[in-house]
């Protein structure tokens, strides 16, 4: 049985604690109102009916459950930063609520003061054991352990990040500094302050032990209000200055999954949604050593991490700068924690400039004159793109392929073609985007086709995401060869080469295409691994979504991809970009080939 | 330095390292890449919009270099920035950006156009 042991339940030691998690609690719920109050109208109605959908509430609490305190994503990549992390955020959420049991359990009266559970072990003490009353204190330092576990891997890795994986870390800020040292203060405080009342009010295997080991000094009663001082001030120190530091993530990664789980789009660099998604940053870096332009030492302060740093700080110049620069391969966005949508706030933070500051604005008359084809039988539309035309090797293989499978084809862009929005929109005018899409849906819906055959990644994505084409089927050329293939209207026969494919950074991240083009490649020849592929590949440098990063910049990322390509040893890389294709072919030791090309060599009885 | 005769006048002389172009200087300020071009033209061989438009790169960066803008301003108009150009430049000049750059330091309303 468990009785009180200070009758008026009150010491001033609990004061820090109270001031810290009363700030904290107060400039989360301002924080919530400003997020919620710069939505707009619509989006704010979406998100409150997504409140209520019973589907979602089911996925938004599964979601907090694995995310927030199990960390799964990151249990899948890194074993050790999974535990890591897990092991903190599970046990203190544990310790949290197993102290909140207690005292519904022993002292339901005190319930309401808001200290009581968080120092619980101060205030009460056994009279008898119970095998409740220890399983309890049992529970209570089981997950301290576990805690303390993930607290000294924490302190190896700010020393030694290599050793958990990781070869950059982010720099701290001094606020961030505060935090974690008063972080990894608490809870070998808290074991020690158990410790001095493991004597005297009972404890378990790990209070008990470190009562006996330091007896002399916590035999003194004096050092009991010290020690449970130290561990109330580390609570309060760590609660304080949590707003201002990456443990801000704490918190905002629990409105944040609601809100992305209720779909809301990203309308500004740093309002609404996204300022949600900049407090949920837990500034862990895994986007510096995703960044193909970390290969350059000068560019790792341009990661994601940073630009949600300055656009905290409202540092315009260094947004900007990392706005522009960024080739938006979406690497970082893929490997990150809190599905941060990286690419997003750069584009809102561009379109906005350009909105602002474009003083030449576009006249695009000319494009009504631009007459589309007319087809009655045939069922195929083939856009080659922008690129694809400077490249003519993609066009020719395509065509010479559909007419060995006997497709009925015809070319939308033969006499040059009207590009598809999508670097107008990564250049930030979105408004000018709309325009070509409205002329080139006309075209492709007017034509009566019923495929749209693409054999640009950049194409595709724009055509498959903001197109709403209706009664067309956009393919991207890699998915209606593999299924000609498999459907048996291609026949191909072996090469008897080795091949690694490249994923293009729209292709793959930007529309989930990875395996279409490995199992049309593997019908013809041996396909190698590359050292990081799917949604790890590394972007080519040669994106049209980088602004700003300079022709001489762009090469030493071409060079790391193509030493990430190369390490199997294959006799030939394969892409399905043809920018891609033209940027590998610069430096490639071995030769690039397009998709559509290997296909075109191989063809069993060319016709 | 020896005077073969052939000198132009004073008066027939153009400096054009002596001519003002703020403008100008601006947007090399921007994207240094400008002092780049050659004017070899294949941007404008390979634009998509100079397809069914007067667009013209080459043309543009002379102009703005001479600095007799409004002659050439109102075909950026018909940019699609589908990023062509840049891809063929021998000189490897960030042709998006510097079209980018051109629509924030000259204006159309500040041009006369």
């Amino acid at each position: 049985m468990m009785k009180e042991r200070i009758l008026a339940a009150y010491d001033p030691f609990v004061l820090p604690f109270v001031f810290g998690m009363t700030f904290v609690l107060c400039y989360c719920f301002f924080a919530l109102v400003k997020v919620l109050v710069q939505l707009s109208a619509a989006d704010r109605r979406k998100f409150f009916l997504s409140l209520i959908t019973p589907t979602t509430i089911v996925k938004n609490l599964k979601d907090i459950f694995c995310d927030c305190l199990l960390h799964v994503k990151l249990w899948k990549r890194n074993k050790v930063l999974g535990y890591m992390h897990s092991s903190i955020a599970f046990g203190w959420f544990m310790i949290i609520i197993i102290g909140h049991i207690e005292t519904i359990l022993y002292i339901p009266e005190r319930l309401h003061k808001l200290y009581y559970p968080i120092f619980f072990r101060y205030f009460m003490e056994v009279q008898n054991e119970t095998l409740q009353g220890s399983f309890f204190f049992f529970l209570m330092d089981f997950f301290l352990l576990i805690i303390l576990s993930g607290i000294t891997l924490a302190i190896i890795k700010r020393f030694r990040s290599r050793i958990v994986g990781m070869r950059r870390t982010t720099k701290l800020t001094l606020t961030d500094r505060i935090g974690l040292y008063s972080l990894w203060a608490i809870f070998p405080l808290r074991w020690i302050a158990e410790g001095f009342t493991a004597g005297v009010a009972g404890g378990s295997f790990m209070t008990i032990p470190i009562n006996w080991l330091l007896h002399n000094f916590m035999s003194k009663p004096e050092n009991i209000t010290v020690a449970w001082w130290a561990y109330s001030v580390a609570l309060g120190t760590f609660m304080t200055v949590l707003p201002f530091t990456r443990y801000m993530h704490i918190p905002a990664e629990i409105l944040l999954i609601p809100m992305r789980n209720a779909g809301l789009p990203v309308r500004h660099s740093r309002k609404g949604f996204s300022l949600a998604m900049l407090y949920a940053c837990p500034s862990c870096g895994v986007c510096i050593d995703a960044c193909p332009m970390g290969v350059q030492k000068k560019n790792v302060k341009d990661a994601t991490v940073y630009m949600v740093r300055n656009l905290k700080r409202r540092n315009a110049r260094r947004s900007l700068e990392i706005a522009e620069k960024c080739l938006m391969c979406g690497k970082c966005a893929a490997l990150c924690q809190v599905q941060m949508d990286a690419c997003g706030l750069r584009l809102a933070y561009r379109t906005a400039l350009e909105n602002k500051e474009n003083k030449i604005p576009a006249d695009y008359g000319y494009l009504e004159t631009v007459e589309g084809p007319r087809i009655s039988d045939e069922k195929v539309l083939y856009y080659g793109g922008c690129m694809s035309s400077l490249t003519p090797v993609v066009s020719r293989s395509v065509q010479q392929v559909l007419r060995h499978a006997g497709v009925d084809f015809t070319l939308m862009d033969k006499d040059g073609s009207i590009c598809c929005g999508r670097p107008l929109m990564l250049a930030g005018r979105q408004e000018d985007a709309n325009k070509l899409i409205a002329r080139n849906r006309q075209i492709i819906e007017d034509s009566g086709a019923r495929i749209l055959l693409v054999s640009c990644a950049i194409c595709y994505r724009i055509f498959k995401q903001h197109y709403d084409l209706i009664g067309v089927e956009v393919m991207h050329y890699t998915e209606y060869f593999d299924r000609l293939i498999r459907e048996g209207k291609l026949k191909v026969k072996d090469s008897h080469r080795s091949y690694v494919y490249h994923d293009p950074c729209d292709l793959g991240r930007g529309c989930g295409i990875y395996d279409a083009p490995r199992s049309a490649l593997q019908a013809v020849g041996q396909l190698l691994p590359a050292a990081k592929e799917r949604e790890e590949s590394i972007c080519c440098g040669g994106s049209v979504g980088s602004l700003t990063l300079r022709y001489e910049d762009r090469e030493p990322i071409t060079r790391a991809a193509i030493d990430n390509l190369m390490a199997a040893g294959p006799e030939q890389i394969v892409t399905a970009c043809p920018l891609c294709l033209k940027t590998f072919s610069r430096y490639a030791p071995v030769p690039v080939v397009d998709f559509a090309q290997v296909l075109a060599e191989n063809l069993d009885n060319p016709s | 330095m020896i005077d073969f005769g052939y000198g132009l006048t004073p008066s027939a002389t153009l400096r054009i390292e002596q001519v003002s172009n703020p403008a100008f200087e601006e947007l090399h300020q921007r994207e240094p890449d400008v002092v780049k071009c050659i004017a070899c033209g294949s941007c404008a061989a390979s634009c998509a919009a100079g397809c069914f438009t007067e667009m013209n790169l080459r043309k543009v960066i002379l102009s703005l270099q001479r600095g007799r803008e409004k002659e050439t301003l109102p075909m950026l108009r018909h940019c699609m920035l589908c990023g062509k150009c840049q891809l063929v430049c021998p000189r490897g000049i960030n042709t998006r950006h510097l079209i980018l750059s051109i629509g924030k330091v000259y204006g159309l309303e500040e041009t006369g156009l």
